[in-house]
């Protein structure tokens, strides 16, 4: 593996996105381009209007839910694994652990490589294929919880203090607010997986991504709809899971004495929880914390360490405490906080 | 450890009082002796230790962090003490060693060096989680802040045995940290822990505000009157030698007054106003305050603002129990004990008399004088109930308008205030939508404190702070202020529905509990 030319010779941001100019297209480009390769379905990653879409056949699942006809005019399904030579380039898709679907993608030009990550995380997710370290020359990171403090607890500690409390506040609803794509499905199998076997309670929002969860093979046992709930009853000592801005909607106020719960990473700061008026709050993430970045940067073996979103500034010192090249890279369009 | 941290965390996050009672309730059945008791303590009267410990943190922040990590961090956290817990290196539970208990923890603070205590705190940071270690850093700075009174806590431990709060409340100061007696009782092990001849504070009886139509009801020739003087209340204990002081909610204030307790010689327990009295006048509560939340007293200050008592009940006179007898009975024994035992810097708080509740009307609106608040109207046939029974004892406050407030925002000011928080909004009690009460803002004010009491509100502000938008702070619900003001309108402008005229502070109650604050419906009868 060479050192040169830079990577910046075939790879940079560009206000419409990352660009690999040998490969002619965009990976995650914010504004609608010619040629996309999307790594997951979350809306700041996969937007619509692009000509061409590469992507997992998952991903184009996802994208057809959630964008129509926005989805991408042309779309082409890439299995993990699989090298396609694209341009004078070699694109190959390896999961990324983050949610159904999602992968890092790989690009191998002149001998050199470069590893995107897109979001990931280094956890077994009961609904998506694990991560896997890529030995690199580049890794371009995202660094959505690039801070030392933040150190996500293990999943199934956080469901038991959820169920802990259900216990005992049996009298009252439990309403989790959860990313709609990827975290609201992976807590319902975190509670299955934890022995919950009750109907699950959804907020109408999510919905049609569950649905599409289970055809594509993801069990998630029994989920309802909160309006089909019995007439009369505001599922007082039921878990409800809904998108984190109906926490303190009026529509929370059909449930019994909701207790608000939030499931994501942000929740390992007291002061975020308390702006959200959580009153328990779950630390589960679907993104790296940082012994994982730092465990990441190693397992890849990169000399080189772009950082995407997030808290570039203590990633990009670490690493380069940690003898790598690191730059930040700045990308538009990303949403820091959505997790 | 574990269990007080889980604890801390949930109280911190529990908006409602009920759900706080479930916390810490099902934490006092599940954890044994004597972890508990410390937990307990924690809660209601604190650990006789405080370490200020931001310089030693930093110090060992040093040694195990990168610095640029720890400044980001710190940064971005926002507080030193939760910087710290969630950066502190992890072990890996297998290599944590014993489960480090409170007690243990506990017992060591008390004896330790300070010079020794960055070392024992670096051991068992180690040896914790990060919620442990918050709970910890916490802990040894004396103050949980997890929105939790001391009343409360009692209410827990009270709701864990099936027995009435006051039934702990007549005990607790007879009791010591980690309680084991009292939970052998709670818990059906024991027997009721005897306190006798111990100074031990009793459950006070309360008044409630005299409304137009409780006056238009009121017969005069059941009840007596007096002044209502314009101190604090204080319950004066003596039992064998040893005479306390104890503020309203049981809160021993002794040590502030030895120029009063020293020279009280009583076996008994005694209802009374706390006040400042120079040659026989009583000065204004101002005066009175600068004695008060004082761990040292000086010569000078005693001499300045020499302390008083002015009684007007007795609970129990040389061991025998008064408070089944009526108040006129009562009083009768306090008179004959005033006369017998001649206290100095202590008085009788006299009669006023009246023929008819026409000149008694004219006596409480003739009532100008700086130390008097207004008349109390006491029932004579009222025995001396816990708590603020009905109809027994009411409160006739003098006017001007004055509210108690509890502050809610804190702004600072501009110009040559611009590093303190000046600017105040308060608001009042009322029912939320699920029946829980909650603040609404009525007003905010920039004025009415002196220099000295506006650099205790900034600190105030500063250690109190739950929350930042911007400039402003959230605060915890907890400090009440005597807000004075001309009028009070409706507003629809205003979330609360009232605006007030020309609100200023009028005093700063730092004695009384936020929960006592006055309601919204009491403002809503002031608008014209």
């Amino acid at each position: 593996m060479t050192q040169n030319p830079a990577f910046e010779n075939w790879l940079w941001p560009e206000p419409a996105g990352l660009y690999c100019e040998p490969g002619g297209f965009y990976v995650d480009p914010p504004r609608a381009v010619d040629r996309a390769i999307v790594t997951h379905g979350h809306s700041d990653h996969a937007r619509p209007g692009h000509a061409h879409v590469l992507a997992t056949s998952e991903t184009l699942a996802v994208m057809r839910v959630r964008l129509g006809e926005g989805a991408g005019a042309s779309q082409q399904a890439l299995g993990l694994g699989a090298p396609l030579a694209i341009g004078d380039v070699t694109v190959t898709l390896q999961p990324a652990g983050h949610i159904l679907g999602s992968a890092q993608v790989v690009i191998d030009y002149r001998g050199q490589r470069a590893v995107i990550t897109g979001d990931y995380k280094c956890r077994p997710d009961p609904t998506c294929e694990p991560w896997v370290p890529v030995k690199t020359d580049l890794l371009i990171t995202e660094a959505t919880f690039g801070l030392p403090v933040f150190r996500h607890p293990p999943a199934d500690a956080e469901i038991a203090r959820l169920l802990a409390s259900v216990a005992m506040f049996a009298e009252r609803t439990h309403l989790v607010g959860v990313y709609g794509l990827g975290k609201c499905q992976r807590v319902i199998a975190l509670l299955r997986a934890a022995g919950y076997d009750r109907p699950i309670w959804l907020h109408g929002a999510l919905k049609a991504m569950c649905d599409l969860y289970v055809s594509l093979g993801v069990p998630l046992g029994c989920v309802r709809l909160v309006a089909d709930a019995p007439q009369g009853s505001k599922l007082a000592g039921e878990i409800v899971l809904a998108p984190p801005s109906a926490l303190a909607d009026r529509w929370s106020r059909r449930l019994e004495d909701p207790l608000a719960v939030l499931a994501s990473g942000w929740m390992r700061v007291r002061g975020r929880a308390r702006q959200r008026g959580v009153e328990l709050p779950l630390v589960i993430s679907d993104h790296v914390d940082w012994p994982e970045l730092i465990g990441a940067i190693e397992a890849t073996e990169a000399e080189e360490v772009w950082v995407t979103h997030g808290r570039e500034e203590a990633l990009v010192h670490q690493a380069t405490r940690m003898g790598r090249r690191a730059r930040a890279l700045a990308l538009v369009g990303r949403e820091e906080d959505a997790e | 450890m574990k269990a007080f941290a889980a604890l801390l965390d949930g109280l911190s996050f529990s908006p409602s009082r009920h759900a706080k009672l479930r916390l810490m309730a099902a934490y006092l059945r599940a954890t044994p002796d004597p972890d508990r008791g410390f937990a307990l303590a924690a809660l209601t009267d604190g650990l006789p230790f405080s370490f200020p410990v931001r310089r030693t943190l930093a110090e060992l922040m040093e040694r195990r962090v990168d610095d640029v990590l720890y400044r980001l961090s710190r940064d971005y956290v926002g507080d030193t003490a939760e910087t710290v817990a969630l950066l502190w290196p992890d072990r890996q539970a297998s290599q944590r060693g014993e489960a480090l208990r409170l007690a243990d923890i506990v017992a060591e603070l008390a004896l330790i060096d300070r010079q020794a205590l960055g070392v024992r705190l670096e051991a068992w940071l180690d040896r914790l989680d990060a919620t442990e270690r918050w709970a910890l850093l916490k802990l040894l700075t004396g103050a949980l802040r997890v929105g939790v009174s001391a009343r409360l806590a009692k209410t827990a431990l009270a709701e864990m045995g099936g027995v009435e709060v006051d039934a702990i409340e007549e005990i607790w100061h007879g009791l010591k940290p980690p309680y084991e007696v009292l939970f052998a009782w709670l818990e059906g092990r024991g027997p009721r822990p005897d306190v006798t001849g111990v100074p031990v504070f009793r459950p006070m009886m309360l008044a409630h505000p005299l409304e137009d139509e409780d006056w238009a009801g009121l017969d005069l020739s059941d009840f007596v009157a007096e002044w209502k003087w314009d101190g604090i209340r204080v319950q004066t204990v003596g039992a064998r030698g040893d005479v306390r002081l104890y503020s309203r909610t049981g809160e021993d204030i002794g040590a502030g007054f030895p120029d009063v307790l020293g020279t009280l010689a009583l076996d008994g327990v005694l209802d009374g106003e706390l006040l400042v009295v120079r040659d026989g006048v009583v000065a204004p509560f101002n005066d009175l305050q600068q004695r008060l939340n004082r761990r040292v007293v000086t010569r000078r200050m005693m001499a300045e603002n020499p302390a008083h008592i002015r009684l007007y009940d007795a609970l129990e006179i040389g061991g025998e129990d008064l408070r089944a007898l009526p108040f006129i009975e009562r009083r009768g024994r306090l008179e004959a004990w005033i006369a017998h035992a001649r206290p100095a810097r202590t008085d009788l708080s006299p009669l006023v008399e009246a023929a008819s509740k026409d000149e008694l009307h004219r006596l409480w609106s003739g009532s100008r004088a700086e130390a008097i608040e207004g008349l109390m109207l006491k029932r004579r046939s009222s025995p001396y109930l816990a708590g603020r029974p009905k109809g027994h004892w009411w409160k006739w406050k003098r006017a001007p308008l004055t509210a108690d407030c509890v502050l809610m925002y804190a702004q600072r000011g501009s110009g040559k205030r611009s590093s303190l928080h000046s600017d105040f909004t308060f608001g009042v009690w009322t029912a939320g939508a699920d029946g829980v009460d909650v603040l609404v803002p009525v007003g905010k004010a920039y004025s009415g404190y002196t220099d000295q009491e506006l650099a205790r509100l900034d600190r105030f502000v500063r250690e109190h702070t739950t929350e930042r938008f911007g400039p402003v702070r959230a605060l915890e619900p907890m400090l009440v202020v005597e807000v004075a003001f001309d009028a009070v309108q409706r507003s629809a402008r205003h979330k609360s529905g009232i605006a007030m005229r020309f609100p200023r502070f009028s005093r700063i109650r730092w004695d009384k509990p936020a929960a006592e604050a006055d309601r919204l419906e009491g403002l809503e009868r002031l608008c014209g």
